[in-house]
Parts: structure tokens; sequence; C-alpha cells
């Protein structure tokens, strides 16, 4: 049955004329469209879609390119920015380390002439109370000399023997120079 | 057997040209026909889609945008690889060819569709005229200089005996090769497509027994239709590509 349908549908291509597509009667036609058709599309892609096109594509490009520029421009100006903020901290930080040097030069001159003025108050202090003390040694050995005189008058005179006063003094000098 | 199903099967028949409308230009009959129909389609689809898709032209494209810009840049670095910067100037040429092609190969893949591209007439027609035109532009580019494309250079004299008549054969062949590859390629495939499909519905009709095997031969005609969707494409690129190598001859006849 398969044999046979095939075997008919064999005859029924033979019946029908030639093959198709190179059967005549149609080629002026196709030839005919196909120009008329193809130089349409081919005017319509060329004179209005791919000059829009190449357009759009062509101010993308451009416009990815200025962006890019403006980028670069935006970064180059930051990178300057950051060198004009160190540079400006770098001269902040001297400034600083140059004022805290002044105050501590200042205060060392201040602690210098404050001891030394204390220090002098001092050894005013000092030499006065020195000049005391030995203005009081010399009224003391003074008074030992008039209490000597007057013990060694005592006793000679107790002895019977007359001295005047100016060799008892000489003596008794004497004899604390000795000692 | 009635003659239905048998139309339904001839693998032939879809090749078949009907008149829609009588037309005729003095003695020549130029009437419109299905061929010219699914051509008409191919046409406005082309437009349609590249129309609409670069109608904003907006500077972050929207997907249709995107593919038609996708289009654009694939035929541009096609002309530019195969032809150099010269042959941009047939760029809307071969974009033109190649989505004549593409669209009509494609519309062919969808059933009961009519494939223009499988007629000898309209794929030989469209190869003589890029070979006339690779002439003319040769001619007016390199003047007879064009004529040493027949005679490369740096071969010892004795050599250029058997090269120069290769050369002009191979390049009389182009216009033929060019044309017979996409007609014949298109016209094998759909005879395959439908002697399948065709097989499958044969061999159901014929009982249960064979119902494996038609689950075969659909299986069949399953990967077929994906090759030849393979094939629709390819076939209009190796077009578009044949073109623009045969336009770099003409630009840079001097460089053999």
């Amino acid at each position: 049955m398969m044999i046979a349908f095939l075997a008919e549908t064999a005859g029924h291509g033979g019946e029908a004329a030639a093959f198709p597509p190179f059967e005549t009667w149609h080629m002026p036609s196709q030839l005919f469209w196909l120009a008329v058709l193809f130089s349409a599309l081919y005017l319509a892609l060329s004179r209005f879609i791919l000059p829009k096109m190449s357009d759009t594509i062509e101010k993308r490009a451009n416009r990815v390119a200025s962006d890019l520029d403006e980028a670069a421009r935006l970064n180059n100006q930051a990178v300057e920015a950051q060198k004009a903020l160190e540079l400006r901290l770098a001269q902040a930080r001297a400034k600083a380390r140059e004022t805290a040097e002044k105050a501590r030069e200042k205060t060392e001159a201040e602690l210098a002439s404050e001891t030394a003025r204390v220090d002098a108050d001092l050894a005013k202090k000092l030499e006065t109370a020195d000049a005391r003390i030995s203005k009081l040694r010399a009224d003391a050995m003074t008074n030992v000399e008039q209490i000597a005189v007057e013990t060694a008058d005592a006793m000679i005179t107790r002895l019977g023997v007359k001295a005047s006063p100016a060799d008892l003094k000489k003596a008794v000098s004497a004899a604390l120079e000795q000692a | 057997m009635n003659l239905m199903p048998a139309i339904a099967l001839d693998p032939i028949h879809q090749f078949e040209v009907t008149k829609w409308l009588d037309l005729r230009l003095g003695n020549i009959d130029i009437s419109f026909t299905n061929a010219s129909g699914f051509m008409l389609l191919g046409v406005v689809l082309i437009i349609a889609f590249f129309g609409m898709a670069s109608r904003k032209g907006e500077l972050v494209p929207s997907r249709l945008q995107s593919v038609a810009e996708m289009g654009y840049g694939f035929i541009a670095d096609m002309v530019r690889s195969a032809a150099g910067e010269e042959g941009l100037k047939f760029f809307p040429f071969v974009f033109t060819l190649f989505f004549f092609i593409f669209f009509a190969n494609m519309i062919g893949m969808v059933p009961y569709a009519f494939t223009t591209t499988s007629h000898i007439i309209v794929t030989g027609a469209l190869a003589l005229f890029v070979i006339l035109m690779v002439v003319v532009v040769g001619l007016m580019k390199n003047g007879l200089g064009f004529f040493k494309l027949f005679a490369p250079s740096g071969a010892p004299l004795p050599i250029y005996l058997i090269l120069t008549p290769i050369e002009i054969i191979s390049f009389l062949a182009r216009p033929l090769t060019l044309g017979l590859r996409l007609f014949a390629n298109m016209l094998a495939g759909h005879i395959m497509l439908k002697l399948f499909a065709g097989f499958t519905v044969l061999l159901i009709g014929a009982g249960a027994v064979y119902v494996p095997v038609a689950a075969l031969a659909f299986a069949m005609g399953v990967a077929l239709n994906a090759l030849e969707f393979l094939v629709a494409g390819l076939q209009a690129y190796v077009f578009a590509i044949l073109t623009c190598v045969y336009l770099n001859d003409a630009l840079h006849a001097d460089a053999h």
C-alpha cells in the first residue's frame, strides 16, 4: 500500500509539468519583483534607517568618550585637591610644632629667671643671717672679754694686787688670743 | 488514493509559484505571485523591524534597538574585516543583501510559507548582480589593473600558463557557485523537511505497527528543522561574506 502510494506521489510529481524552480513562465515576474523589492529595501535602508542607526551609534560613542574625558578631568581635580590638602596639612603641622617650641622656650626662660630671682633672694637672706651671726658672735666675744677682765680684776684685787684696767685688758686679750 | 494527500505529501509542491494578481508590462508577464508576496513580506518585516528599532535612537538602547544595533555591528565588522575600510562604502548593500536573504530563509521556515530563496532565478540574479558589481567596481578602481587578479604576482613565468586559466575559470564560476549554493541548500533542506514530515504522517496512516518508525521519522524531522534554521542563517552569512571577499578582490586587485 505504501509503495503504491509513493509511486502515485511520484507519478503526480511527474505529471505536474516541470520542477517549479526550473519553470520559465514565472521567471520574468520573479526578476521584476526581485529588482523592485530589493531596490526598495536598499533605498529604505541606505537612505533612512542605516544613517539614523550610525548616527545613534556615533552619538553614543561620542558621549561615552566625552564622559570619559570628564571623568578624567574630575579625577585630576580630585588628585590636585588631595595634594593641596596634604600641603596645607604639612604647613599646619610645621606651624604647630613651631608654636609648641616657642611656648616651651618661653616657659624655660621664665623658669630660669624665677629660679635666679629666688636664688638671689635666698643668697641675700643668707648673707644677712651670716652678718647677724658674726655680729652676735663678736658681741658675745666682747662680753666674754669684759667678763674676763672683770673676773681677773676681782681675783687680783682679792690677792691684793693692784693693776690698771688697761693692763688687765691687754693681759686678758693676750690670753684669749692664745686660747 | 485521492489527490489531496498526494499534494500534501508532494515535497515539490511547496516550490510551486501561483499567481495572486495577473499583471503585464507590455508583453512581459510580471504577475504578482506567492513568491512576490513572500518577498514583499520579508522586505516589509525588515523595514518594520529596523525602522521601529532605530526610530527613537536612544543613547541607552531598548532591547529592540540593541538587537538592531547588534545586526548593524555584525555586518559592519564583517565588511571591515573582509573588505577593509574601503569596503565600508558597500556596507548598505551588504546589509541589505544579508537581511534580505536572512529574512527570506527564515520566513521559509514557517510551515506553508514560500521560500523565495529556493528559486534559482532569485539567487542566481542576486549572485550575478554581485559579480557584475564587483567587475564594475574593480574596473573603475583599478582600470585594466583589475585583470592582475588573474595573474597573481610572485609566481615563476611558466606557472602563469597554468595559473591564469585556473584563476579565470574560478572567477567565472563565482556567480554560479554563489547562486547555486544558496538555492541548493534551501531547496534540498525544504525537500528533506517535507519528506520526513510527510513520511511520518504516511507511516502513522499505514498502521499501528509503523508507529515506532513514525516516531523515528518525526525525531529526524525535528532534528532537521533545527539544522535548517542553522542553514538559513549560515547561508545568508556565507552569501554576504563571499560578497565582501569578492569586493575585497575588486578593491585591492593590485595587492595580489
